[in-house]
């Protein structure tokens, strides 16, 4: 038996398989499909101060082996969030990750003290999502807006730690990763989505009706993957890896590049089990290779 | 709602493009009329949504048109194949008392099931021209009367649905009007509907990703019946709407 438990940002998950924000709602229709307590933790939609409608439909386009989305952060709100998820996802044995989306340094002050209130794990800090026109972007790709956001963040959270989730749309993710960690983030999380485009050639019209959209599925692995070796090279704070894992061996592949965690996301689309099927898949993979605790695959690659 | 393997029994061409495939798939069995299910087509990261067309207890009907890539796989499939189907999804037509269903090209499939699952029921179709034409035979089995239009004129009345609905519900007294089919047919019945009084319901279509109601890329504008709007999804609060919960206006 495989020792499955990880920890990140001093948080134990029971295992390290988590979803990825957005791909999961709140967990109540995935809820009607298996226990939630099977995951080692559930990174929710997106929220913000106030509720967003998010982008006009369609919001969603299919690419060689991924998909574009243009959500746009449709949310109920924070307080929705911490009235009525919250309570929601406490009746099951595993760890809340709220994800916050700011425009303004005193809206991630806000959110963070909102969220660590109603009794969440772990925050996520969404500072990468490319699709909010005034929003996410600019925090992403600026070092010191990414180190502003995750201070504020940060100085509001109590005692409930901090990760930062990177957009890879940037030239040097790890200079990025530096200016979090050196501004308190207790653990980084990688990728976000990669911004991309559609065209139907016959209309000469955008798939996606906000034009561009963010990349995900297993296109995106092997960037993933290399961002996370990266950013695992440049900061000593944990990592939760994510980007087109659809296997126990794509998870494997992220840990040993340097991830202590691994979230699922598009992968659930086409598989709504996919998150306990990975979670299986590597608990297999670490039997079958002798590996006697899951953990010991962070950063065991070894580079040429 | 729940992932099943099922085995596919027959496939036969309907028209040109469409297929009428016959599923093997007992689990379904909570399938309810305008319903759909979201089917693996191999390769894709996404899943398709079609139509329950019709559903015995055991064998799922859904007719699935080539439209590209995914459904050409699909429809491409010989008997015995085993497909990967999640279903059945959504909330679905109020198929009960006296009813006329309208449908367009694509959109006519699930309103098989709708009519049959009704007290009685008449129904108004529409296609781009006699070739296109299909489940003529199925309606007529279910329905009283059966209409038909073209768009070229090619079989039946020469025109658009919506002309004959609003003469039939001058004449004839339904308790709703059930329609599937491309978005200007939908505005349009909207219009006559109103006019008329006569309660309607619409499936609507639109890109999906989870389709169960997690990821929010299948939004679809609703009125909150407050003068304000909300996002809804078309994957879990529908494919069917009533007319007046939705905002047509973009
Ligand atoms: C609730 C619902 C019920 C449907 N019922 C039927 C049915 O009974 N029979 C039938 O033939 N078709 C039906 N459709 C339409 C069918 O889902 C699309 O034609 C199909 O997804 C196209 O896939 P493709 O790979 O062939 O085309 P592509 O254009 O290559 O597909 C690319 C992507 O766009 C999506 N997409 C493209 N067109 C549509 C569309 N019109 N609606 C939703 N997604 C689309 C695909 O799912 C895929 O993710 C239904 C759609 C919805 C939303
Ligand atoms: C439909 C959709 C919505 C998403 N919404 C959010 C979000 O609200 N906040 C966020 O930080 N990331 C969001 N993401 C990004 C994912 O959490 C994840 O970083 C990305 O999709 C890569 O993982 P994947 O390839 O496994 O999906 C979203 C992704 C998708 C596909
Ligand atoms: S397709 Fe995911 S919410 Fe509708």
């Amino acid at each position: 038996m495989t020792d499955m438990r990880v920890t990140l940002a001093g948080v134990e998950l029971k295992n390290p398989i988590v979803v990825a924000s957005g791909t999961f709602g709140f967990g109540h229709e995935y809820a009607e499909l298996f226990d939630l307590s099977e995951l080692g933790g559930i990174c929710v939609k997106g929220t913000t101060v106030s509720q967003r409608d998010g982008n006009p439909s369609p919001r969603i386009a299919e690419t060689p082996s991924g998909i574009l989305n243009a959500v746009g952060l449709q949310n109920p709100g924070v307080d929705a969030f911490c009235a009525e998820e919250v309570p929601f996802l406490r009746k099951f044995d595993t760890k809340i990750i709220a994800n916050i989306s700011g425009n303004t340094l005193e809206e991630y002050a806000l959110l963070s003290e909102k969220v660590s209130a109603a009794g969440v794990d772990l925050i996520e800090v969404n500072i990468s999502c490319p699709n909010v026109k005034a929003g996410g972007m600019a925090f992403g790709t600026d070092p010191r807006s990414a180190a502003a956001a995750t201070d504020a963040v940060k100085r509001n959270a109590g005692k409930v730690p901090v990760m930062t989730k990177l957009s890879p749309n940037v030239t040097d993710i790890t200079e990025i990763a530096r200016a979090a960690e050196s501004a308190g983030a207790d653990a980084l999380s990688l990728i976000n989505t990669l911004l991309g485009m559609r065209i139907d050639v016959r209309t000469r019209r955008p798939i996606i009706r906000n034009n561009t959209g963010g990349l995900s599925g297993p296109a995106v692995l092997p960037v993933a993957v290399r961002m996370v070796w990266q950013v695992a090279n440049a900061v000593k704070v944990p990592l939760l890896g994510m980007g087109g894992v659809a296997s126990g061996a794509d998870a494997a592949e992220l840990m040993m590049a340097g991830a202590s965690a691994v979230a699922v996301g598009t992968a659930l689309f086409g598989d709504p089990y996919a998150a306990v099927r990975v979670r299986k898949e590597l608990e297999e993979f670490c039997e079958t290779n002798g590996v006697a605790a899951v953990r010991e695959l962070t950063g065991a690659v070894r580079p040429w | 709602m729940n992932v099943y393997k099922c085995t596919l029994l027959s496939n036969t061409r309907l028209t040109e493009s469409s297929h009428d495939l016959r599923v093997l798939a007992p689990e379904m069995k909570d399938a309810r009329p305008g319903q759909f299910v979201h089917v693996k087509c191999e390769g894709f990261t996404l899943r398709r949504p079609i139509s329950v067309c019709d559903f015995d207890g055991e064998i799922l009907r859904l007719v699935v048109d080539r439209r590209g890539a995914g459904t050409d796989w699909l429809t491409s499939r010989a008997p015995m194949t085993v497909l990967d189907i999640l279903g059945p999804l959504g909330r679905g037509f109020s198929a009960d008392g006296n009813i006329l269903v309208v449908g367009g090209g694509i959109g006519t499939p699930p309103l098989i099931y709708a009519a049959k699952s009704a007290a009685s029921a008449d129904a108004i179709v529409g296609f781009r021209t006699a070739s296109a034409a299909m489940l003529l035979g199925d309606f007529s089995e279910v329905c009283g009367t059966v209409q038909i239009a073209t768009d070229d004129g090619t079989l039946g009345a020469h025109g658009r649905v919506d002309t004959l609905l609003e003469k039939r519900l001058a004449e004839h007294k339904y308790d709703r009007v059930l329609a599937c089919g491309p978005a200007p047919m939908l505005r349009a019945c909207v219009r006559v509907c109103a006019g008329a009084g006569v309660p309607l319901e619409v499936s609507l279509e639109e890109r999906m990703g989870c389709g169960v109601g997690a990821c929010l890329v299948c939004a679809v504008k609703l009125k909150d019946g407050n003068g304000g709007t909300y996002m809804g999804r078309v994957c879990k609060d529908g494919p069917v709407f009533r007319a007046e919960e939705v905002c047509f206006d973009d």
